[in-house]
């Protein structure tokens, strides 16, 4: 049993994370914006699967969803597969190199961003290529830097 | 994990087929207001910097400009008054229903929706101030949006560019009715179902016709761009540009539309009151 220290600083994280989602960028480069939210969750159920609540995960993707003003559930959903997927290789993902995590984390995105979309069609309004996995593509350029920042403070904080 | 994921689907599907979520959104979308206040910050603050930290030249200039664009505007607004009032007798002389004066609020714009498909905006005016479902929005050139969610002291609005949005207009020109839809591009609207043989030209001008009971007749929407006949088609493809300046407006006036005093007609002596309208715009100078 790990007894629980820190733990401010993942809800930190993620407001941090809500907040840049909701930050107004110009409409062709609101494209580029990395998705936050499914980067820290795959971080934070990487480092610590067996204290990663999957409640939590759902509840975040509500407030996402409430932030963004799409429909409920909307971000929940897409939210829940990447966690799902993210618990299942979680040891696997751990010994890959940071580049080879980049791949993971394409794929784990741009997986999230299939979703979305699928959801967006049901509303009607659908990407009409695969621009939609745009965000996927910059999300993993960004996974190296988040990685190492996200390491550096959860170690000297002792996050457990 | 799947419990979670089955909640989640069943919001989704109750939210598109049902609206059993709109007032449990509504309630929680309040809570969202704020967060778009502090992202807001730093542009606010940038601006705030611009607007003190200006040179007195530069405000005098600025200053000089204003007054001379407000000269012509008041003097349109002299011959506009005069106008108006025939407007109101031709009317009544066809028996036909009296005008509406609109009454506006302005509102500033604090958060644009983040998602690229959806066409959102977030203003800083909310069911305190008054405003409701459907309400429609404007900017200085044209027609906006509606307002689709209200929440305490904010609310949303979908822009007329949006893929699930379209409205009625007519050809300013003509008067032929036509439907805009929104297409996804901020730039672009679709004319829908307009006949080959119409008569529309690139560079006409798009008014809201009143049609839908949504938005009141005759505010600027589009300017039609290419209007293209293909034979092979049953319809004509005719593409608008919006007027209004829908990635750049940050003040934007909400319309009570149908809500202030009808202009009245100045039956007996036309002319009296066309001066005294015109008297408060007009700052003495003869038109």
């Amino acid at each position: 049993m790990i007894r629980a220290h820190n733990r401010f600083i993942i809800w930190l994280s993620f407001l941090v994370a809500l907040l840049l989602m909701i930050f107004p960028l110009g409409r062709e480069s609101g494209w580029l914006r990395p998705e936050f939210v499914p980067m820290l969750v795959i971080y934070w159920v990487l480092v610590m699967p067996q204290q990663s609540s999957l409640l939590f995960i759902w509840g975040l993707g509500c407030c996402q969803d409430l932030l963004e003003g799409v429909m409920l559930g909307q971000h929940a959903m897409a939210l829940m597969v990447v966690a799902y997927v993210c618990l299942l290789s979680y040891q696997r993902m751990r010994n890959y190199t940071l580049w080879h995590q980049t791949f993971f984390v394409f794929v784990l995105v741009g997986l999230y961003q299939l979703v979305d979309n699928w959801v967006h069609s049901l509303q009607g309004h659908a990407a009409q290529n695969l621009i939609f996995l745009m965000p996927a593509f910059t999300s993993a350029l960004m996974w190296p830097l988040l990685w190492i920042c996200l390491e550096r403070i959860r170690i000297s904080y002792r996050v457990s | 994990m799947t419990g979670l994921g089955a909640i989640a689907l069943i919001l989704i599907l109750l939210n598109v087929y049902t609206d059993l979520l709109d007032p449990v959104r509504a309630k929680l979308g309040s809570v969202v207001a704020p967060l778009y206040w502090v992202v807001d910050t730093p542009q606010s603050v940038l601006e705030w910097g611009q607007e003190t930290f200006r040179s007195r030249n530069e405000l005098q200039r600025e200053n000089q400009e204003l007054k001379a664009e407000l000269l012509i505007h008041k003097r349109r607004l002299q011959r506009m008054a005069a106008l108006a009032a025939e407007n109101v007798r031709l009317r009544h002389l066809l028996n036909s229903a009296e005008t509406v004066k609109d009454r506006v609020l302005v509102a500033e714009l604090i958060g644009v929706s983040p998602d690229p498909l959806t066409h959102r905006v977030i203003v800083n005016k909310g069911r305190e101030d008054g405003v409701y479902l459907g309400q429609p929005l404007l900017d200085a050139h044209g027609l906006m949006g509606q307002v689709v969610e209200v929440n305490e002291f904010s609310s949303q609005i979908l822009l007329i560019t949006d893929a699930t949005h379209a409205l009625p207009v007519q050809i300013n020109r003509n008067g032929v009715r036509a439907v805009a839809e929104g297409t996804g591009d901020l730039y672009r609207l679709k004319l829908r179902h307009l006949a080959n043989t119409v008569d529309v030209r690139e560079g006409d001008l798009l008014v809201s016709s009143g049609l839908g009971q949504r938005f009141p007749v005759g505010y600027p929407v589009a300017k039609v761009t290419s209007v293209v006949h293909d034979p092979g088609e049953p319809f004509a493809r005719v593409e608008a540009r919006p007027e209004a300046q829908l990635n750049r407006s940050r003040h934007v006036l909400l319309v009570f539309s149908g809500e202030g005093d009808p202009v009245t007609a100045p039956a007996p002596t036309p002319a009296v009151p066309v001066k005294a309208k015109a008297a408060p715009a007009g700052s003495g100078e003869e038109p």
